[in-house]
């Protein structure tokens, strides 16, 4: 039997069902990984031994029990951004380095009935805003394939996680590209699903009309599970959709002879990079071979999907980050005279300078005077990319496209220029504002090593259309199954 | 020049929803401070809103009562301004697509009808309280009321004086009462309401430049208030100022209004739709569901019982509050004379109510038993002096009228022997008194049938008394 930690989900839920291993066990080694690894990568903002290892005692005694679902004993990692009851939930912000929330996010609920194993809090960009895991509050995470460069953001550290193998899975959050660009970037397997697919209950929320959870894992298998547990319809969020979710494993090895690839040539026209080329055309060929058919087509107002993302994503967001005031909970400044005074200076202290800089952009966006010739205009925009899509799956199963338009760059290289770090979601984007589920799978490797990610995108709803087509590429490459030298 | 004023109003008017409404805390009121809260309307990081359905349903029925058009599709916005009360630091409320718009109310001012257009109706969260410290600089925040469902009433700008102003805001809380979907309690706030007031030269049709007046917390000092802001615009423009867009606070103690924030300091709200909350669909199921059970309101009711034979006004009284025309319908079921249940009810039975703040449910005395005390009085049992009587101790212990009359031995004197006997007594003692009468001065006579009503502690029967004296007195000539 391989390490423990090396197994993925499956894997692990076999072993422990055959009674080959325990929860406890399986956790132990996580946790040794976890400190080995730590000071390296900095996936974690909070790790939690105690409770991870009596949340595997309690697995342990359900497997015993016979009452094991697919995924009980598995130690998971959670963005730092899904309130844990009771425990430290700081979207990676010093606004809420205090915060423990009263109750479970859904998700939170539905991995602890499944007897899952929280591990801890994965790091992330404040508050979800940012593509590199720089912006937070408790400092970068590090790309596991390589140190000196960024993983991705904002779900970093889930990423990292999943690829150090400091958790067998993760649950990321994506707005703009979240789970899927760090996914790319760590060599990773992610899956933004359909927005209303997943609770946002307990999700901290960045844009609430864009914000969706999703997993993280090291194949599509461990994605199937999950998407399992994770979507169904939740009476507590009023967007989550009331409907039949397929078991997702069923499509596993499901043929995609006959299936057809669509090609925007609008992405394609912006690849400048020779290894992302390299990859998208070495994976296209993969997928002629599986039978999948191919066609050019075109979402001919993607280029404004960015503009309108930076409209729309920071005026929900101004409205949504209003409540950290330091009035009720989270940090409140020491020095100050009256209530006015006591606003700024939390906000002052409390937020670090790309959500002032989001925050800013909205309540510009929403103010009277420009709201109609911004945030009207970058809704009507939104409408737009969404029946470009809805056209071009007429012609197409899904879509297919890389992930980033290059692969991680270097801690510290586009921090200062925010223009830059806004384009690296160029390719995600579009997804979110439509509200369609996109996949992010290992597609190969930079010349340097750097892992690269192929992005496929569905029709609403059509998450086993990505989990059908990422299998049969699965398991007809082999990059899924690369890890980083640590 | 003549002036002449232009009112419009908004009222906030809470819901009688037992829970929030956006989260299942209860809306009850008097709790301990921030008994009543959960993360939800706590404003805690992460938390989503989802509609009370009955909030909704409460608000469609109010807006078909206001003969609103209802909208199938309204929008949740959300109102973003900083305040403690408020933990998001927004409010969910309406904006660019409210609930239901268009609507009129008909009422009777003046003795004339005028029709009051209604912009719009739409659902929001009530904010929570700040409790200042007397003693220590420091305020705290209550969020019991916080997200109670409240429903906003806009009415056109089309009343023209303090009195329509104050008679469209009874018209309007009576339906809410009537509809059971708002208690209208102005000083506990469940029922509020914010006044723009400008002036125009009488004649024009142009608008003037509007002042909104807050903190008027009853009827009488809503129309205080207005007819101080008409007046200080009137002096102004006399005096050659300008009138300025602002927002002015009413102070009940002086009886003036004095500015709080002026157009540049006024917020900038930026409304934009909440995100967390789907666009509202208003179902024509629904709209029918609540048409159909809407109960008869108070215009409708006034006219049925004017129909009855009862006068105008008390009409109007009776049918101010559902619960007292509920009562005044029951009692003529078991009384079928409508003026003569009316009449008492104007009466006695309005006087002994305000000594108990006029709230009918606390009323000890049941329609049966006031039905039953009519009915002694109508057979003749008591006179209708003792009825008074009598009433004040239903009122006072809840007794059934037959029990105090028997106790009391109130029963009517009607015995033709006994009455002449009581007659004779009193014209034998007051031999004096006889003699005046029969020289001309009848006027005494009423006089002589008080001795006798004394004599028998009012218990007989005063007709027969007035028939017997004067044969008496005849028999004396």
């Amino acid at each position: 039997m391989p390490e423990l930690h090396d197994m993925t989900a499956s894997e692990l839920a076999r072993v422990l069902i055959s009674g080959e291993t325990t929860s406890v066990e399986i956790t132990r080694s996580l946790l040794a990984r976890i400190d080995k690894l730590e000071e390296s990568i900095h996936a974690y903002v909070t790790v939690a031994p105690e409770s991870a290892l009596d949340m595997a005692a309690e697995a342990d005694r359900m497997i015993a029990a016979g009452k094991a679902a697919p995924l009980t004993g598995i130690p998971i990692a959670i963005k730092d951004n899904m309130c844990i009851k009771d425990r430290k939930t700081s979207c990676g912000s010093r606004i809420l380095g205090n915060f423990k929330p009263p109750y479970d996010a859904t998700v939170v609920r539905r991995l602890k009935d499944a007897g899952m194993v929280i591990l801890g809090s994965a790091n992330m960009d404040e508050f979800a805003m940012g593509s590199s895991t720089e912006t937070s509050y408790w400092g970068p995470t590090r790309n596991p394939w390589n140190t000196e460069m960024i993983p991705g953001g904002s779900s970093g550290g889930s990423a990292a996680a999943v690829a150090a193998k400091e958790a067998v899975v993760s649950l990321g959050s994506d707005t703009g590209g979240s789970i899927r660009l760090p996914a790319a970037f760590c060599g990773v397997t992610g899956i933004k699903p359909t927005y209303g697919a997943v609770s946002r209950f307990g999700l901290v929320a960045y844009a609430s009309s864009l914000d969706q959870i999703g997993p993280i894992a090291r194949d599509v298998k461990d994605i199937a599970l999950l998407l399992n547990l994770l979507c169904g319809h939740d009476p507590r969020d009023s967007t989550s959709v009331p409907r039949e979710y397929p078991d997702f494993t069923s499509v596993l090895e499901k043929s995609v002879k006959g299936m057809t690839l669509g090609l925007p040539t609008e992405f394609f026209s912006k690849l400048d990079n020779e290894d992302v080329s390299r990859t998208v055309a070495d994976a296209r060929k993969t997928f002629e071979d599986l039978g999948i058919k191919f066609v050019d087509l075109s979402l001919p107002h993607l280029d404004y999907g960015i503009a309108a993302y930076y409209i729309i994503a920071p005026s929900e967001a101004s409205s949504n980050l209003a409540r950290y005031d330091g009035v009720k909970y989270g940090h409140r400044a020491e020095e100050y005279s009256g209530i006015i005074d006591m606003y700024c200076n939390t906000r002052a202290e409390g937020f670090g300078p790309e959500v002032k800089r989001r925050i800013m952009l909205g309540t510009y966006a929403l103010s009277s005077g420009y709201y109609d010739a911004y945030y009207v205009k970058a809704a009507k925009v939104r409408t737009l990319i969404t029946n470009d899509f809805k056209k071009a799956f007429e012609s197409c199963d899904a879509i297919f496209c890389p992930t980033a338009p290059s692969p991680a760059f270097r801690i510290e290289e586009k921090i200062d220029d925010p223009m830059q770090m806004y384009l690296t979601d160029v390719f995600t984007i579009p997804v979110n504002m439509a509200g369609l589920p996109g996949m992010a799978i290992p597609g190969g490797f930079s010349r340097d090593g750097l892992p690269i990610g192929l992005q496929l995108i569905a029709p609403h709803f059509k998450e086993e259309v990505l989990v059908q087509l990422s299998a049969a590429f699965q398991r007809e490459t082999d990059y899924h199954l690369k890890t980083p030298a640590l | 020049m003549e002036y002449e004023p232009v009112i419009g109003l908004e009222v906030h008017a809470q819901l009688l929803t037992d829970s929030k409404a956006f989260c299942s805390c209860t809306t009850r009121f008097g709790n301990e401070p921030n008994t009543n809260t959960c993360p939800i309307c706590q404003g805690m990081p992460g938390v989503l809103p989802v509609l009370n359905r009955k909030a909704l349903e409460f608000t469609v029925k109010m807006a078909l009562a206001c003969n609103c058009t209802i909208n199938e599709t309204s929008r949740f916005a959300r109102k973003n301004y900083y305040y403690p009360d408020l933990p998001k630091n927004y409010q969910i409320s309406q904006y660019e697509l409210p609930v239901a718009e268009h609507g009129w109310l008909d009422l009777e001012t003046n003795g004339e009808i005028r029709r009051i257009g209604i912009t719009r109706i739409h659902m929001e969260e009530d904010a929570g309280k700040l409790i200042h410290d007397e003693n220590r600089p420091f305020s705290h925040v209550d969020l019991n009321r916080t997200g109670v469902p409240l429903v906003e009433i806009v009415s056109e700008p089309e009343m023209r004086t303090p009195e329509q102003a104050a008679d469209y805001l009874r018209a309007l809380r009576s339906i809410l009462v009537y509809l059971e979907v708002c208690d209208g309690n102005m000083q506990e706030g469940s029922f509020r309401c914010d006044a723009n007031v400008s002036i125009r030269p009488k004649g024009t049709t142009a608008l003037g430049v509007k002042a909104e007046v807050k903190n008027m917390n009853s009827f009488r000092n809503v129309q205080r208030a207005l007819h101080h802001e008409i007046e200080r615009q009137i002096e102004t423009l006399k005096e050659g100022g300008r009138i300025v867009q602002e927002t002015r606070l009413f102070d009940p103690s002086t009886g003036t209004t004095a500015p709080m924030r002026s157009k540049e300091q006024a917020h900038d709200y930026r409304y934009f739709p909440d995100p967390d909350l789907l666009p509202l669909r208003v179902e024509p199921e629904l709209v029918e569901r609540m048409r159909s059970q809407l109960p008869e309101l108070p215009a409708e009711k006034k006219e049925r019982f004017i129909q009855l034979g009862i006068p105008a006004y008390d009409a109007g009284v009776l049918t101010a509050s559902r619960a007292l025309a509920d009562f005044f319908e029951r009692t003529v079921e078991l009384f079928p004379n409508p003026k003569a249940v009316s009449n008492w009810m104007m009466t006695e039975f309005m006087r002994e109510l305000k000594g108990e703040e006029a709230d009918i449910s606390c009323c000890p005395v049941s329609p049966s038993q006031l039905a039953n005390l009519l009915k002694s009085v109508e057979d003749g049992t008591i006179s209708g002096k003792i009825a008074k009587t009598v009433f004040e101790e239903m009122f006072r212990t809840g007794k059934e009228p037959e029990e105090i009359i028997r106790e009391k031995g109130l029963v009517q004197v009607s015995d033709t022997d006994e009455l002449t006997a009581a007659c004779r007594e009193v014209l034998d003692a007051n031999a004096g008194e006889v003699a005046k009468y029969l020289s001309g001065k009848t006027k005494i006579f009423g006089f002589f049938v008080g001795q006798v009503m004394k004599k028998t502690k009012g218990k007989a029967n005063p007709g027969l008394v007035n028939s017997i004296m004067e044969e008496e007195l005849k028999k004396r000539s």
